[in-house]
């Protein structure tokens, strides 16, 4: 069924824009002698029959693209379409007016019509080309709208599918190295063993399940952080400190997941681990008016080659922070003497919307 | 010969406690090995290993101060070494170098029994010596970042951004960096495949250069050249060497253009 018919306000516009038509045939009937009551009785029914005849030329335009098909067939399929329509058309008129001749009483009217006959073949074939050109273009519009569609899915499933590769980046080395702490423990200390073995479940289960989440608050970041540290302090001892300044109402901004934890297991990677006594990793979230500003700060021994910072952590996380907020966040690194700082600027959203 | 004498001198070298600890107490079960030291980082390692010359050693890869590779390069290999490290990455470095094994962690206990067996068949002479320490075990792809020097028990580390020029002397090559000279064995050719050859430049049979501290080129005599380093010092250039130094320069200045 052709589109327009299941529209009703779409219809009813293209209905109108047929009223201007069947007035410009009317006044050439009247032109022609016949009274304004003959040509509207005549002009009328045909248009409106008319009307829905030429939304058949959806089918032929629909059949043959134009885009796909020869010249040769577009001319050959629509000259027999409007061939048909028209003489349809024709036929109708004839009918009509031998209608009107016989029972309403416009006498005279039958053969005074055939001599109307050739302007309304012309015209009702006009009006099918006419009508072709605007099937044609609802046609291109329409597939324009629906690539568009599609091209903006393909962006949001390729989006989601980025997401969830860099979310599912637990570093395998610290997995590999926890379970050698535990492997150890199993002898020298079986309780601590059996607490590490848990922590790390907590830790895991815990990164699934916000994994899941599109974003989760900084306070439920700031918990797996804690959790996280707590398995790295089993591993490497006092060497592992961190301070926490986190302004209260920052806790509850909505931060994509797993955001700042992969800074924090560089800070260690990158940083304590390479200083013998170990240092402080500092963490603080702070609020100016619509932004907040989360830092992450640790010590480094300068003499450990540079290129090991800049790890593939910090472009993930300033990959995953364009994807959802565009320009609106920002990420800043700054290495001095032996403090290296990672500033990232979000936009203050208490909520868990892209808005 | 007595009990004593047939000791195996073994140090274990990791930054994790824990992780020492399950090597400690896998080696109690050999009477016939005896922990000389522990070691939680690379100077450690190195100062041990050059006061106490153990026969084994254990040895993780990321470490502070100095990593295991560095460690190695800094004492040889004339001893048995065991890797040990979460890594599988660095593993055919490791046999490159002719270490003994390579334990991933977590290992089970007869992982660490074939390990140690294979560890003493080495120093029994049943399998082939080490041979010298490759500088060229580093992938090729990496440029050196930075160099070790040994002196006595005491290690530098020289980013190879404080480096000013390298100095051939017989076999060994200083190492000239914030006013000071440093003596390390090994040839300038191999120091010079090593480093990055967009930041240092062979300008002379004897001398490398950090291209960073070239402020000018000046004819010396009639067909040599001298540099002249920031810091004010001077550097002989030979005539291949110039060749060098004038197609980088050539490069470089050409680069906006293209």
């Amino acid at each position: 069924m052709h589109p327009i018919l299941g529209r009703f306000r779409q219809l009813g516009l293209y209905l109108l824009a047929w009223i201007p038509l069947a007035g410009i045939l009317m006044y050439l009937l009247v032109r022609a002698g016949e009274s304004w009551t003959v040509a509207a009785t005549l002009t009328l029914p045909l248009c409106a029959i008319y009307a829905f005849l030429c939304l058949a030329a959806w089918y032929p335009c629909r059949a043959t693209p134009v885009e796909q098909s020869s010249f040769l067939k577009l001319l050959l399929t629509h000259f027999t379409a409007a061939m048909l329509l028209s003489t349809l058309w024709l036929q109708l008129a004839k009918g009509l007016a031998a209608g009107l001749t016989r029972w309403g009483g416009f006498a005279g009217l039958e053969s005074r019509a055939s001599g109307y006959l050739p302007l309304l073949w012309v015209t009702g074939v006009l009006l099918y080309v006419l009508s072709v050109t605007l099937h044609y273009v609802f046609l291109a519009e329409q597939a324009a709208r629906e690539a568009q569609e599609r091209a903006l899915e393909a962006q949001v499933l390729a989006r989601d599918a980025e997401l969830k590769a860099l979310r599912a980046q637990v570093n395998p080395h610290f997995l590999f190295n926890c379970l050698h702490s535990i492997s150890a423990l199993t002898s020298a200390d079986a309780a601590k063993a059996r607490e590490m073995c848990i922590l790390l479940a907590d830790f895991l289960r815990t990164t699934l399940r916000v994994g899941r989440q599109e974003t989760i608050t900084l306070e439920e970041e700031l918990a797996l952080i804690r959790g996280y540290l707590a398995i790295e302090k089993v591993r490497f001892g006092p060497r592992v400190k961190m301070e926490e300044q986190v302004e209260d109402e920052t806790r509850a901004l909505h931060l994509p997941p797993l955001l700042l934890q992969p800074l924090v297991e560089n800070a260690i990677r990158h940083g304590l681990a390479n200083l013998p006594e170990g240092g402080v990793i500092a963490l603080s979230a702070h609020r100016n008016l619509n932004t907040v500003s989360i830092v992450v700060e640790n010590t480094f021994d300068p003499d450990t080659p540079s290129s090991l910072k800049t790890g593939l952590g910090l472009d993930n996380v300033r990959q995953r922070l364009h994807t959802r907020y565009g320009d609106d966040a920002d990420v800043t690194v700054k290495t001095e003497n032996s403090l290296f700082t990672v500033r990232l600027r979000v936009p203050m959203q208490e909520n868990g919307n892209r808005s | 010969m007595t009990e004593s004498d047939a000791k195996i001198r073994t140090i274990i070298v990791d930054d994790e406690e824990l992780a020492r600890k399950m090597l400690l107490e896998f080696l109690s079960r050999h009477p016939e090995i005896e922990v000389v030291a522990e070691c939680a980082n690379g100077f450690e390692a190195v100062k041990a290993v050059t006061e106490l010359k153990p026969d084994l050693l254990f040895l993780d890869i990321q470490m502070p101060k100095l990593d295991g590779f560095e460690v190695l390069e800094l004492i040889g290999t004339d001893r048995a070494v065991v890797f040990v490290t979460a890594y599988d990455e660095y593993a055919l470095r490791a046999f490159e170098i002719h270490a003994v094994d390579y334990l991933l962690k977590p290992f089970p206990a007869d992982r660490f029994e074939t390990a140690l067996g294979r560890a003493k068949q080495r120093l029994g002479g049943k399998l082939p010596p080490p041979a010298d320490l490759a500088t060229s075990a580093r992938p090729p792809a990496q440029h050196l970042e930075r160099i070790v020097v040994r002196d006595g028990t005491r290690v530098y580390v020289i980013p190879v951004a404080k480096l000013d020029y390298a100095e051939a002397q017989d076999d060994y090559v200083a190492l000239a960096t914030e006013g000071k000279k440093h003596l390390k064995q090994q040839t300038i050719s191999s120091l010079e495949t090593a480093l990055d050859p967009q930041r240092f430049l062979r300008i002379h049979r004897s001398y490398i250069v950090n291209l960073e501290r070239v402020t000018k080129i000046e004819p010396y005599s009639k067909d040599n050249h001298v540099v002249v380093l920031t810091g004010g010092g001077q550097l002989p250039v030979s005539r291949s060497g110039y060749a060098r130094l004038r197609a980088f320069l050539d490069q470089k200045t050409n680069r906006p253009a293209r």
